[in-house]
């Protein structure tokens, strides 16, 4: 079957654009950003065609292409989506364009915080070079391909943090390059030992997703493996106690940076659960299930409880994102489809929701030129459009029913019920502290007296509201009519809990008009 | 008294060596008769086509297998691969040595290294454009020396190899045109602890002749294959000769001479001997071991199991406290010395081979490259005192000059084992192998001290990118071509090897052949 080589395009795309972009003279600022912001369109445009031309009841990856890489390894350039794979690829589309446009001064003297040396070009070159190897992390059928790009993406990231982030940007970036790469390093023991396991079992080295999941590993065996591409993801998305690298990065990092870290780069970390963990390792996965809940759990409680002492805005919100990547694990681990799709949406709406919190903190920021909730004050009163704005991406961070976030957490929650009711009843409680922490930011930074700080605030501007738009549109939209998007998950969902042997839920999921 | 008869030689074979050595010979000539304002550009011509028609010979002789000279030298698929890749990061170090444009006094070398430092004729000749062009043949010596080394099947010429692959670096170690002081402590104490390191592979020498009756490595093995565990003889002997190669390697915890050698010593200098010697020195390591005692892996496997673990924990953990940017490319040579070990490791069984001569030979040609091309970046940042590789002076150095950070960082992102570049392929191909060969914990060992190995790489970048530029900062000194071929050819190289090393793994596939 011949097909429209849709991801080699979403890959190459954008890093042969982003080396491009330095071939572009440094001051040409409109050029700089004008390209990369066509490419992110075009980018976005072409994922959405995809989605359009991916048939959810058809095989479980799609748009393949496969070409020898390095022979001498068994290793392939091999690519394909499933359902899963494909709404995290959207997200991308939908985010980067989104990151252009708040980014728009980066680099110029107007964007420029104190200190910061970083060049215009060399942001959005790091930028679109982040997008394509994304875009690949999601895309790699190959195991080995997929550690490629999972290490690859560090630089960027660790650039952009590096070179446009706060005042402890240095120790962030590096932060968060080590957490990452000694996770990495541990997983690649693991990909060795599977590509050595799948020498005996076949006679033939593979990293082929697909060949992998095909054979049978010792379970003593399949621990360790599992516990190694485990660590690496835990660290990744991250669970606590793997955590603590997250705040300061999401803290440190540029607005545009924060939003793609957390959004896009994190949800690898939980995606990697899904297609890694699971199919490969199930008597291990099982084996470990209980644990993996705990600290889901903890994570949940614990991430709230520490978002509600934060003090400075980019801080809780980091926070709140590892409460939020508690649910997503809960909804993986707890081996329901219903569970996990729930898990698969959140990781969209996520992204969504915590992307245009983000984004809105840091419009706050921009404006006041601090990170402390303590200085902010009665914003809603000079501000009403910036405020409302908030207000619509707080609840839906909060899982407000009517927002995106209700449908998926609720999934999880009522997917994981069925085996866990404790961690189930526990998780809700999270959802108590998230409308705690979420309002009371909300309640102090825009409402009461107006404060000496906050008494200029200028409303949204135009670029503004365009790249927040649609962000809050689609909290509203997803959150009223998710179907499309449970429509291609689910039959992802339902394979991966095939190979992992769980019982499958008869009923379709259901809830928030999901079915 | 039998008859004494002259071994056949296939002086065709032994090409690649002899190249090398007999532009060294010329090149002594040239120094005799030749007059000053000849010699610099005659002793580079010499050196390079020596060094690039070793390259040539190496590639002509592909695919022979056998052994010349009465068994003492090798020609197999190993040594002509490695005499390839001392040749060929030798002619690079000597275009480094041939740099004219960096220095204002025209060279990296003293212009007469007899002179006591600070006398009145030394100070006279301080920026006269002068230099001893003695380095040129003294490096050739030492790059021929280094590739019988990998090539010697026998343990006398081994031993003969190593002195004269020895004695020109520690000379030129202490030509420095600047520190000259630091550049003599460095060759004496060079000096001093490769005599030790002589004595103590002679004296394993004599134990092992004494054991086997034979200095020869494939009548060596035949003699160990019957031997008891408790022969003390052969495993004195084994551990000694063992000794003396890891000091050449530098590795721990027989390392204590690298980072002060490699700091002292003239940089061009420093590139040669961490690149060509190592590559040398292990070559050797694993003919030693694969050769001689091949039957008998387990005297060795676990020692080299566990000095494989001391040199990486030494060198990612001493290299993470230092100061200077070429005492830190010192501990990470250390550090990637161990894991050159834990392919060394995987020698496999007697009923399949294991990946470990092959994924080793990788290795050391990534390696060695990214190593070059490092040191070659060190030179390019001076202050009016020279090279400024103190770590503080680089700081903000992306914005004074960022073609040159981005090649650094580059290399460091190598060294450090990053996806996409030539450092990774080479750790995935020898953490395969080991992983292969069972010994999956050295290699969990080695995947944590890459980890902390990162670190000091990264901090590094950090300070070129993230750093305000300090005050008083070095400049940016622009190469002449010599340095720039250099950065072009190991830049391109570690790009390469790291996208698309299909035909470089092909080729060490087949070249994982060792005779004797």
């Amino acid at each position: 079957m011949t097909h429209f080589p849709f991801l080699v395009i979403l890959i190459g795309l954008p890093l042969v654009a982003g080396v491009g972009l330095l071939a572009v003279p440094e001051h040409r600022h409109d050029l700089i950003r004008r390209v990369t912001l066509l490419v992110s369109l075009v980018v976005l445009g072409l994922s959405v065609l995809m989605t359009v031309a991916f048939e959810p009841t058809g095989p479980r990856f799609q748009f393949v292409q496969s070409y020898p890489w390095i022979p001498d390894f068994g290793v392939r350039f091999s690519l394909g989506v499933d359902g899963i794979a494909l709404v995290m690829i959207l997200l991308i589309g939908v985010l980067v364009p989104v990151v252009v446009g708040a980014s728009w001064n980066e680099g110029t003297d107007a964007g420029r915080g104190a200190g910061r040396g970083g060049s215009m070009r060399a942001f959005f070159a790091w930028l679109l070079v982040l997008e394509a190897l994304m875009v690949g992390v999601f895309a790699a059928t190959d195991i080995f391909l997929f550690y490629v790009f999972f290490e690859a993406m560090l630089v960027p990231m660790y650039f952009l943090i590096g070179s446009f982030g706060g005042p402890r940007r240095q120790y962030a970036a590096v932060k968060f390059f080590l957490y990452s790469l000694v996770g990495g390093l541990i997983m690649l023991a693991a990909v060795i030992g599977l590509y050595v396991v799948s020498a005996n079992e076949i006679g033939q080295g593979t990293f082929a997703f697909d060949a992998l999941r095909q054979i049978s590993i010792d379970p003593d065996l399949q621990k360790l493996l599992f516990l190694g591409f485990f660590i690496a993801f835990a660290i990744k998305a991250p669970l606590v106690p793997f955590h603590t690298w997250l705040p300061d990065a999401g803290a440190e990092a540029p607005i545009g940076g924060a939003v793609l870290l957390v959004g896009v780069l994190d949800k690898v970390g939980t995606f990697g659960f899904l297609r890694y963990c699971l199919p490969l390792f199930p008597d291990a996965s099982r084996a470990f299930a209980p644990a993996i809940l705990v600290l889901a759990v903890l994570g949940i409680l614990y991430g709230a409880l520490l978002a509600m002492g934060q003090t400075d805005m980019k801080r809780l919100v980091a926070y709140t994102s590892i409460a939020h990547f508690g649910f997503i694990a809960l909804g993986v681990f707890a081996f329901t489809t219903q569970a996990g799709t729930g898990a698969v949406l959140y990781m969209v709406n996520h992204g969504i929701s915590t992307g245009a919190l983000f984004l809105i903190v840091g419009i706050l920021i921009s404006r006041g030129k601090s990170r402390t909730i303590g200085d902010y004050g009665g914003v809603s009163s000079v501000a009403p459009l910036l405020a409302g704005a908030f207000l619509l991406a707080g609840l839906s961070s909060l899982a407000l029913p009517g927002t995106n976030s209700f449908v998926s957490e609720f999934l999880v929650l009522i997917g994981s019920f069925g085996p866990y009711p404790v961690f189930s009843i526990l998780a809700t409680v999270g959802i108590i502290l998230a409308a705690l922490y979420i309002l009371l930011m909300y309640q102090r930074t825009m409402h009461g007296p107006i404060k000496a700080s906050t008494r200029g605030f200028k409303d949204l501007n135009k670029r503004e509201m365009a790249y927040l738009s649609p962000l809050l549109a689609l909290i509203i939209v997803l959150g009223v009519y998710p179907k499309p998007l449970l429509d291609i998950i689910t039959p992802a969902v339902n394979a991966t809990m095939a190979d992992v042997g769980a019982a499958q839920s008869s009923a379709p999921p259901e809830g928030g008009g999901g079915d | 008294m039998p008859d004494l008869s002259a071994p056949s030689i296939s002086y065709a074979g032994l090409a690649p060596v002899l190249l090398v050595l007999s532009a060294a010979c010329i090149g002594v000539l040239v120094e005799a008769f030749a007059p000053r304002h000849l010699r610099w550009n005659a002793q580079v011509a010499i050196a390079l086509l020596g060094t690039i028609g070793a390259v040539a010979a190496a590639v002509l002789l592909a695919g022979r297998n056998e052994l010349t000279a009465a068994r003492a030298v090798a020609v197999d698929g190993a040594s002509l691969f490695l005499e390839g890749t001392i040749a060929a990061l030798g002619a690079l170090s000597i275009l480094m040595f041939a740099e004219r444009s960096l220095d204002p006094a025209k060279s990296a070398f003293v212009a007469s290294a007899a002179l006591p430092v600070g006398s009145a004729s030394d100070r006279k000749l301080a920026s006269a454009p002068y230099s001893q062009t003695e380095v040129f043949p003294l490096a050739s010596f030492a790059i021929g020396g280094m590739m019988l080394f990998a090539a010697s099947n026998n343990l006398l010429v081994m031993f003969v190899a190593l002195e004269v692959l020895s004695l020109p670096l520690y000379l030129i170690c202490g030509m420095a045109r600047r520190r000259r002081l630091l550049s003599q402590e460095a060759a004496v104490k060079y000096f001093l602890l490769g005599s030790f390191a002589s004595a103590f592979f002679l004296y394993g020498l004599a134990l092992i002749y004494g054991f086997a009756g034979t200095v020869d490595l494939g009548e060596l093995r035949e003699a160990a294959a019957g031997s008891g565990s408790s022969d003390a003889l052969f495993i004195a002997g084994l551990a000694l000769l063992v000794v003396g190669l890891l000091f050449k390697a530098g590795i721990a915890p027989f390392h204590a001479w690298t980072p002060d050698v490699y700091q002292g010593a003239p940089t061009p200098v420093t590139a040669l001997m961490a690149a060509c010697t190592k590559v040398a020195a292990f070559g050797a390591i694993l003919r030693l071991l694969y050769v001689g005692f091949g039957t008998s892996e387990w005297t060795w496997r676990p020692l080299i199991y566990s000095i494989a673990i001391v040199s990486m924990v030494v060198g990612a953990i001493l290299g993470v406290t230092q100061t200077d940017v070429k005492r830190m490319l010192a501990y990470s040579s250390i550090a990637h010395a161990g894991f050159l070990l834990v392919g060394v490791i995987a020698l496999g069984d007697n009923s399949t081979a294991g990946r470990g001569l092959a994924s080793t030979l990788f290795y050391l040609l990534t390696y060695g490259l990214m190593t070059v091309g490092s040191f070659a970046v060190v030179t390019l940042v001076r202050d009016g005192d020279g090279e400024a590789t103190h770590l503080s002076k680089w700081a903000g150095l992306a914005s004074r000059s960022p073609l040159t950070a981005a090649v650094m960082t580059l290399f460091l992102l190598a060294l450090a084992g990053l996806p996409l570049t030539s450092g990774f392929t080479g750790k995935f191909a020898v953490f395969r192998a080991a992983i292969e060969d069972g010994a999956w914990p050295l290699v969990v060992v080695a995947l944590l001290t890459s980890a902390i190995a990162a670190f000091f790489y990264l901090r590094l970048v950090v300070l070129m990118y993230f750093s305000a530029p300090a005050e008083d900062g070095p400049t940016v000194g622009v190469p002449g071509l010599p340095t720039t071929i250099v950065l072009a050819v190991t830049a391109a190289a570690t790009v390469i090897l790291g996208l698309a090393p299909g035909a470089v793994l092909d080729l060490v596939e087949q070249a994982a052949v060792l005779v004797g």
